[in-house]
């Protein structure tokens, strides 16, 4: 279960943000970097940039919600991430997205109720020869078959 | 200022160097519709209705005019064929956007779209940002701006700034091409700004 | 490490390193590319790591992680030098036999590449036929480099064409030179490189930019992340020469965030080139600063186009603006700014180590040089594929890429990503360059190559391009935003049976209003997919329409799987392998597909054993009606 981390959260957020006052052209860097760091922004995180970095928070909130990197709400322990690009496309990811969802219970831009997986999809990793691509965590499953995709995400605890 | 001299629909007009293709026209009374336009505001260039043609043929093409700069000697129709069947398209979109706004449908008619021929998305909002450049620009409280991308681009009052600014203020919402704003405003207060 | 200090200083260094290496002496180099982790060449090196530990060998052979060599489709790809012989899809268990054998002066037979039509097997990496027909200048040396050691690249040459731009050359002579070569743009626009370069050179303002675009959005397109990940240095390179030539100090370096390893490996080279003052201040003691910075993409399509980009790298959202001042004059903060593409960059040092001439001679009249191209999809031999430019469609596909997969019928390449456009097999013989694809409705873009099949169908095809752009449009203007997201409509009901007569003419409206009014080539180009398909498959989006029969078998509203009574033999493995459970039988019990069920996953028909092929898909005709409860029991002869 996800706990309310929101006061440690905060205290990782100050501290990335302490190299950047008044760093406006940074804004998306920092971003990515408080999104790798806790796997989401908290809604006080970006008050808080918006501060710091001397950015409008209309811009933070815009960039927030345009850039496919972020994420407003908690994410799973592990991201599944499905290609989607167009070599994978043509190679059958749209089933493989298919069997992942029923096998996980989920639509693509959701997370599993114990928080294990969230899934999304991309639409190109650059793996194009390996399509069909699925990427758990920062591991690269390649020429992924529909009876392997449960065998993968069963190899997770 | 320098002046310069341009061809509008055959007829020589005079302007300054640094002006847009859209304020000599208009200058000199020559109707161009547009929808995101402002003179107080930046340009903005997305309603596309402002699109006039340009050069001479076989070499034309089709240029925003309120984003475009004059130049001496610049040869523009603001009412070609291909203009005018590039504007019905987008007033065809904008109907089913923001159906039964007036200066669309004012604009519809006189262009002669009459068939609906588009599924309706009607949201009202036509994302001409007026409001959101206005309070940028002019008022500089950023109280309003935009989210998300592509088809889920949307207008949003930012909470945390909105809640003080806006309702003394209102400035934008008579800038509103289909007056959804106000609307939207009132809605938003009474679900988020009452604590 | 001290700073070099001149030209004289970084041809020491090199002779040092290229003394100090013994090419005679055994190398095994495993392909470590993203493509290649992706399918375990990590586990395979580090066994080759273990395996020379165990044998003690450690002293006396090299292990190398190397860049991506292309031939994505056989890795994990191992190459023992100095024989250079190529050992495909090798995994953990296989590296003992080779490093035991290598050591003996014998091949490993089994792991040999054997031509599908010949049976013929290849030792040598470079007589593979889809390596034998290309011509590899920008990609050859990401076999032969580890990207996180700069002094493999300057042992191989590397680092040549800077100090001779920087000492030889006067910022005019390189431009020349750039010109005569008549370098066109590798990002998708093909505009003539000199020309920006110049441009902003000569544009009022201080300071000027220099900027890497490593966005590749495109899907289907990996040759950035390939040159990034393997061979940044010779970006890098590239880069610095154009920075003299315009009077740059200061660079970016854009790449897309999902390329972690591509900007983990710049970021190195970065760094290892400052340390030899090879950037940074007064390089090479020619009195020349430039220092370069890496600018991360956060997932947005639309950031690869100039002016998002570069409203992107000051930090803000990464839409387009709509100006009609080109960013070569005021690009990042308002600026002179020359924005190109990683592969043009890479280009460059060739040009200056070989003459404006010498690159001018390959290639066709207006498009010179080599172009790196992803060959993916329904191909035997995916990867990527560097010829000159003007080579034929049929070359790439058939010569290199060995022909379409699973003994199918070819039936389009898809080129230029979702800008691009479908052709069909009548223009197989077109060379493929800037202009020639372009008259065909497609475009070269930056390289993609989708292969499809006779299993694709050409409406769902156009589909999924257009819902890519509504997603990645980024809803600034209104003709993309709104125009995009009515076609996706269109095209949908389309697929799903529902579609119109009108349709079509609908679709084509929206496509000219995209062209013309759209405010960046995003949706100036957005139709190219539709309006190509409808040019060359037209009659499968009548079958859509008017019969509600998808060809191809693909669109899952106008599909069935029926099993056909007489062929089944009732061995359960369908039943088993459905997903929702939606076939009924059982031993001796002819099956049956409850429809109502039935997702259309295709299972079934994937797993039926080819030797009873009982599963039928049909589109555009009544499901069968189901078979009788008696007839269903099967009287085997015993």
């Amino acid at each position: 279960m996800v706990t309310d981390n929101s006061e440690a959260d905060v205290k990782k957020i100050n501290h990335i943000l302490a190299g950047y006052k008044g760093e406006s052209n940074l804004l998306i860097q920092v971003l990515l970097e408080i999104q790798k760091e806790l796997r989401w922004l908290p809604k006080e995180g970006l008050i808080r940039i918006s501060q710091e970095l001397n950015v409008p928070l209309r811009q933070v909130y815009h960039a927030v919600t345009f850039y496919k990197a972020f994420s407003l709400v908690p994410k799973g322990k592990y991201t599944v991430t499905v290609c989607v690009g167009t070599a994978c496309h043509v190679r059958g990811s749209p089933r493989i997205l298919d069997r992942v969802e029923q096998t996980l219970g989920i639509n693509s831009g959701d997370t599993t109720p114990d928080f294990k997986f969230s899934l999304e999809t991309v639409n190109c990793l650059g793996c194009c020869a390996m399509g069909p691509v699925m990427v758990v965590g920062d591991v690269y499953h390649g020429k992924l078959s529909l009876d392997q995709v449960r065998r993968i995400l069963d190899s997770y605890d | 200022m320098e002046k310069i001299t341009l061809n509008i629909d055959g007829k020589e007009i005079t302007g300054e160097d640094g002006m847009t293709i859209l304020e000599v026209a208009r200058g000199a009374g020559i109707d161009i519709p547009t929808l995101c336009y402002h003179e107080k505001l930046e340009p903005y260039g997305v309603c596309r209705l402002c699109l006039v043609e340009i050069g001479t043929p076989p070499r034309t093409r089709l240029v925003t005019s309120c984003v475009y700069p004059a130049a001496d000697g610049l040869v523009v129709k603001t009412r070609s064929e291909r203009v005018i069947q590039t504007r019905k398209m987008l007033l065809e979109l904008l109907l089913a956007r923001a159906p039964g706004a007036k200066i669309i449908k004012d604009l519809a008619e006189e262009y002669g779209v009459t068939k609906a021929r588009l599924r309706k998305t009607a949201t009202f909002c036509i994302l001409c940002g007026l409001c959101v450049r206005y309070c940028a620009e002019i008022k500089k409280a950023d109280a309003i701006g935009f989210i998300g991308r592509g088809i889920e681009r949307e207008v949003m009052f930012i909470p945390e700034i909105a809640t003080e600014s806006c309702p003394p203020c209102r400035e934008c919402f008579p800038l509103c091409p289909t007056g959804v704003l106000e609307s939207n405003f009132r809605l938003v207060q009474s679900l988020l700004f009452k604590k | 490490m001290p700073k070099l200090k001149s030209a004289l200083e970084l041809e020491e260094l090199r002779e040092g390193i290229v003394s100090k290496r013994d090419p005679s002496r055994l190398c095994f180099t495993v392909c470590s590319g993203t493509a290649c982790l992706a399918i375990g060449s990590q586990p395979t090196f580090a066994a080759f790591e273990k395996e020379l530990e165990k044998q003690g060998l450690k002293d006396r052979v090299d292990l190398k992680p190397t860049g991506c060599p292309g031939f994505c489709e056989q890795g994990p790809i191992v190459v023992v030098y100095p024989q250079e012989i190529c050992y495909l899809h090798v995994q953990p268990e296989d590296v003992a036999e080779i490093i035991s054998q290598s050591m003996k002066g014998q091949i490993v037979e089994r792991l040999l590449y054997v031509d599908p039509v010949t049976g013929k097997a290849t030792s040598r990496e470079s007589d593979i036929p889809f390596y034998l027909y290309q011509k590899r200048l920008i990609l050859g040396n990401n076999r032969l480099i580890d990207a996180t050691k700069i002094e493999d690249y300057i042992a191989l040459g590397g680092y040549k064409a800077l100090p001779k731009a920087l000492f030889d050359m006067t910022p005019e002579q390189v431009l020349a030179e750039i010109e005569k070569a008549n370098l066109r743009g590798r990002g998708g626009g093909g505009f003539p490189t000199a020309r920006k370069w110049k441009s902003t050179r000569d544009a009022p303002g201080e300071p000027k930019y220099v900027i890497v675009n490593c966005d590749e959005g495109d899907p289907g397109a990996f040759m950035n992340r390939a040159l990034m990940e393997g061979n940044p240095h010779s970006v890098l390179e590239g880069l610095t020469i154009g920075a003299y030539a315009m009077g740059s100090h200061e660079g970016f370096i854009y790449v897309r965030q999902e390329y972690p390893l591509a900007a983990e490996n710049i970021a190195i080279a970065i760094k290892q080139a400052e340390d030899y003052g090879l950037l940074g201040k007064n390089i090479l003691g020619s009195g020349f600063d430039f220092i370069v910075k890496v600018h991360k993409g956060a997932g947005a399509f639309i950031s690869g186009e100039s002016s998002a980009l570069m409203n992107a790298i000051e930090g803000k959202v990464g839409e387009p603006r709509p100006k009609y001042i080109h960013t070569a004059e005021k690009g990042l903060w308002d600026k002179p700014s020359c924005l190109n593409n990683v592969e043009t960059w890479a280009d460059v040092p060739f040009i200056i180590n070989n003459g404006a001439e010498w690159f001018a001679s390959i290639g066709t009249e207006g498009s010179k040089g080599t172009k790196i191209f992803s060959l993916v999809g329904k191909v035997n031999n995916t990867g990527l594929v560097e010829v000159p430019l003007g080579t034929s469609l049929r070359d790439i596909i058939y010569r290199i890429g060995g022909g379409v997969s699973g003994n199918k019928k070819f039936k389009a390449v898809q080129t230029g990503g979702p800008s691009g456009g479908c052709i069909p097999e009548q223009y197989l013989d077109s060379p493929v360059d800037f202009d020639e694809l372009t008259k065909l409705g497609a475009m070269m873009g930056s390289g993609g190559m989708i292969v499809t099949d006779e299993d694709t169908c050409m409406v769902d095809f156009a589909k999924y391009f257009v819902h890519f752009l509504s997603e990645e449009s980024c809803g600034k203007c209104v003709p993309c935003r709104e125009g995009i997201s009515h076609m996706l409509d269109i095209l949908t009901r389309i697929t799903e049976g529902k579609g119109q007569a009108t349709d079509v003419q609908l679709l084509e409206d929206l496509a000219r209003m995209l062209k013309e009014a759209s405010l960046c080539a995003l949706g100036q180009t957005a139709a190219n997919p539709v309006l190509t398909t409808l040019r060359y498959f037209r009659p499968e989006y009548d079958a859509h329409i008017n019969e509600k029969r998808c060809p191809a078998g693909v669109c899952k509203d106008l599909i069935a799987f029926y099993i056909e009574p007489d062929k089944c033999q009732a061995c359960l493995i369908c039943a088993r392998n459905c997903p929702v459970d939606a076939i009924n039988g059982g031993k001796n019990l002819i099956h049956v597909i409850d429809q109502s069920r039935c997702i259309k996953c295709g299972t079934c028909f994937d797993v039926c054993p080819p030797r009873f092929g009982a599963i039928k898909k049909i589109s555009g005709e009544p499901v069968p009606a189901l078979i009788l409860e008696q007839d269903r029991v099967i009287q085997r002869k015993s």
